[in-house]
């Protein structure tokens, strides 16, 4: 709960987030942007939880719990996330989107 | 009086069968010649003891009884089911004298004649499983048993003409073997079933008894002017002409010589061969008792028109083995004759005898001659009468042998074929003349065909030989002296006194007139081919050349084998089956063909929507989430 700010303005910050990470995901031509989109989004859903719990729930915790689950998890996945860009770059020497588009068909 | 021992007889070769054939690449030739050797000589002496056994014990109150063992195989109804098991008696034990005693002497012989081949153990074992069928056939209890065996027989002869597999002529011979027969036996299941159908049982006890329901009953249904049971024997002997080459089904006999010689000695002249004899004679009472014996007639005239057609073919061959199939297809219908004059009751029933008595005698005399002829064959590597001559010089104990067995048959007097080649004819002038006119002719132009052949290898000129032909080796030429003795032997015993209709037996005495006409026709044609054969001229030439195109359609078999060819080539295949495969091709393949194209040229279309970037494939799945989301919402809203 922080004095002055509703839970309105934060929604409109994780929604507005959401979208940014929505839209650099499908426009970027860089897997790493991509990435960082990603966490863009997942961060988005992280602050939900944390405010919903914090405005609507005060007395319980699940909310922040699963904020530090999800950030884990972002973490675990960016590392394997990061190993195959990698490993791309060694088979093609690029991190473009145009050039992963082998195994199609 | 325990004869359940007897199974042991078929069930030794085969044994043999799966352990040659198994070890067919490790087992070194000279073993695996023994071994079949051994194992089919126990089943000879199993055989001799068995008959022994049998004939000095199996009479009760002056009637040979039928000794079975059976157990139940397969159930359909409770009254109708098929059997497995063992039938002893005269006409099954004197089978597996003639089956053991060929099948061994064949053993002996082939050690000698296919030394040396590649597939020697492999022949073996093809020849246990042969005489494994056969064995289990004779023995047969009921019918569906007898047609198990009987196409594990055709299985089998179709394995061994085609041993030979690289060899083209011999695999075309092998299929054409197959196919003949088979359609013949096709035939022959028809009429099993419509038997099982009216009847409602297979066992030949059941079937054959004259009192029992299976004969009583045979007006019960009639169809097409005809009793069903009338029809039911008509198809299953035309399985049985379809095994034995009876017309028309004979063409895949003089083919079937492509195969090893031993192998036509055993298969194609004494064993497989009259398979149908047997069959026939194993269900004589329904033959006999059925419609007034109709089925019976069939078989008498379709013997007689076969023994003098194959007569007439013989004598223009010049492939022995080919002039010795037609003549085994002549001797063979003699004794179909002989069946179909048969009566049923005592001396009535003497051309049931005597067909056994000439199946008996002729398997040991032309199993001799086809050994003699592959003993020659063996000698110069040619089949062709042409290439032969003056060989009598060579070759001393196939030159008696062939002698005795040529005489045999030509039923020159005190041979074992004079013997029974006179019962039959007594037989058929008892009963229809016309038969027996026609079996007279065939004795002589029998005599004929087998002097030009025994003169022409023997005598005529003197051919030069390129390498001295040699005596056979000792084992080719044991079993030829055995059978020489059989051919003589043979004759001598009492048949009359074993084997009848009825089971009971009888007295058969020579009859001195007819014997005496049949001697005399014998000698003419004993004479004429030795004027014709026994020095080089060209008397045989002119007097073909007498007959034109009669002779020339003799020569070519009476063009049987392009009627063939042109009734299924041309009218089977032509005009049912090509308009068939046309709308197989063009309607149904088509319509399956089409629906693969549709789907093929569809995807063409689309499958640009699998671009492989991923942010396309993730909007696709957000847009599909929004729709969902969206139409949820709406159902929500109301």
């Amino acid at each position: 709960m922080i004095e002055g700010i509703s839970i309105y303005e934060v929604l409109t910050l994780s929604s507005v987030l959401f979208f940014i990470g929505v839209y650099g995901f499908f426009t970027r031509e860089n897997l790493i942007t991509i990435l960082m989109s990603i966490e863009l989004i997942l961060n988005a859903a992280a602050i939900n939880f944390v405010v919903i719990n914090t405005y609507l729930y005060p007395d319980f915790l699940q909310g922040a719990i699963f904020t530090i689950f999800i950030i884990a998890m972002a973490a675990a996945e960016t590392a394997l996330a990061i190993a195959i860009i990698i490993n791309l770059y060694k088979l093609v020497s690029s991190v473009e989107v145009k050039d992963t588009q082998v195994l199609k068909y | 009086m325990d004869f359940s021992y007897t199974i042991w007889i078929p069930l030794i070769p085969l044994a043999l069968f799966v352990i040659l054939g198994l070890g067919s690449k490790k087992i070194p030739p000279s073993i695996s010649g023994w071994m079949g050797s051994i194992g089919l000589g126990t089943s000879f002496a199993l055989s001799v003891y068995t008959a022994y056994k049998y004939f000095s014990v199996g009479k009760v109150n002056g009637v040979y009884e039928a000794i079975i063992y059976k157990t139940n195989w397969l159930n359909f109804t409770e009254t109708l089911h098929i059997d497995m098991g063992v039938l002893i008696d005269p006409i099954s034990v004197m089978m597996l004298i003639v089956v053991s005693t060929i099948s061994f002497m064949v053993h002996l012989y082939s050690r000698g004649y296919m030394k040396g081949d590649d597939g020697f153990t492999r022949f073996f074992a093809y020849l246990g499983l042969f005489s494994f069928s056969m064995l289990g056939l004779v023995m047969a209890t009921n019918l569906f048993q007898i047609y198990i065996f009987w196409e594990l027989v055709g299985a089998s002869s179709y394995l061994l003409i085609g041993y030979y597999y690289t060899k083209p002529s011999a695999v075309a011979a092998s299929k054409k073997a197959f196919i003949v027969t088979r359609f013949a036996d096709f035939g022959f299941l028809v009429g099993i079933l419509i038997m099982g159908y009216y009847t409602g049982t297979w066992d030949f006890m059941e079937l054959n008894n004259p009192e029992g329901p299976a004969i009583m009953n045979w007006a019960a249904t009639s169809f097409m002017g005809m009793s069903v049971i009338t029809w039911a024997l008509i198809l299953i002997f035309m399985g049985g002409a379809g095994k034995s080459a009876m017309l028309p089904f004979h063409i895949w006999l003089p083919d079937a010589m492509e195969g090893p010689t031993p192998v036509s000695a055993l298969i194609h002249a004494a064993t497989m061969v009259v398979a149908g004899v047997y069959l026939v004679a194993r269900l004589f009472p329904m033959f006999y008792f059925v419609d007034d014996g109709f089925a019976l007639q069939v078989v008498a005239y379709v013997g007689a028109i076969s023994s003098l057609f194959a007569a007439i073919i013989a004598l223009t061959q010049y492939d022995i083995k080919r002039v010795l199939a037609f003549s085994t297809m002549s001797q063979i219908g003699y004794m179909m004759l002989a069946l179909g004059v048969s009566k049923y009751e005592g001396h009535e029933g003497l051309g049931y005898m005597a067909s056994m008595f000439h199946l008996f005698t002729h398997a040991m005399f032309k199993a001799l001659l086809f050994l003699g002829a592959g003993s020659v064959i063996h000698a110069i590597h040619s089949n062709d009468m042409r290439d032969m001559g003056g060989l009598r010089k060579y070759m001393p104990i196939t030159h008696i042998t062939f002698l005795i067995a040529a005489l045999s048959i030509s039923g020159f007097p005190l041979f074992a074929g004079f013997f029974s080649k006179d019962e039959i004819l007594a037989a058929a002038f008892e009963n229809n003349m016309l038969i027996y006119i026609s079996s007279v002719f065939v004795a002589g132009l029998t005599a004929f065909y087998m002097f030009r052949l025994y003169f022409s290898i023997f005598w005529g000129k003197d051919t030069k030989y390129e390498h001295a032909p040699h005596e056979s080796p000792m084992s080719m030429k044991v079993p030829m002296i055995f059978l020489a003795f059989m051919s003589i032997a043979g004759g001598y015993i009492h048949f009359s006194e074993y084997v009848s209709a009825d089971r009971v037996p009888f007295a058969a005495h020579l009859n001195y007139g007819l014997a005496a006409i049949a001697t005399t026709v014998g000698l003419i044609g004993i004479a004429l081919a030795y004027v014709f054969y026994k020095k080089e001229n060209n008397l045989a030439e002119k007097f073909s050349n007498a007959f034109g195109v009669f002779y020339k359609w003799a020569y070519h078999k009476f063009y049987f084998d392009e009627v063939y060819i042109f009734v299924t080539k041309k009218i089977i295949f032509g005009m049912g089956a090509a308009p068939i495969a046309w709308f197989d091709k063009n309607v149904v393949d088509a319509s399956m063909i089409g629906v693969g194209n549709v789907t093929e040229r569809f995807s063409y279309k689309i499958k640009g929507m699998q671009s492989g970037k991923f942010q396309d494939y993730a909007m696709s799945f957000i847009g599909g989430g929004v729709v969902i989301a969206i139409v949820i919402f709406y159902i929500w809203i109301n």
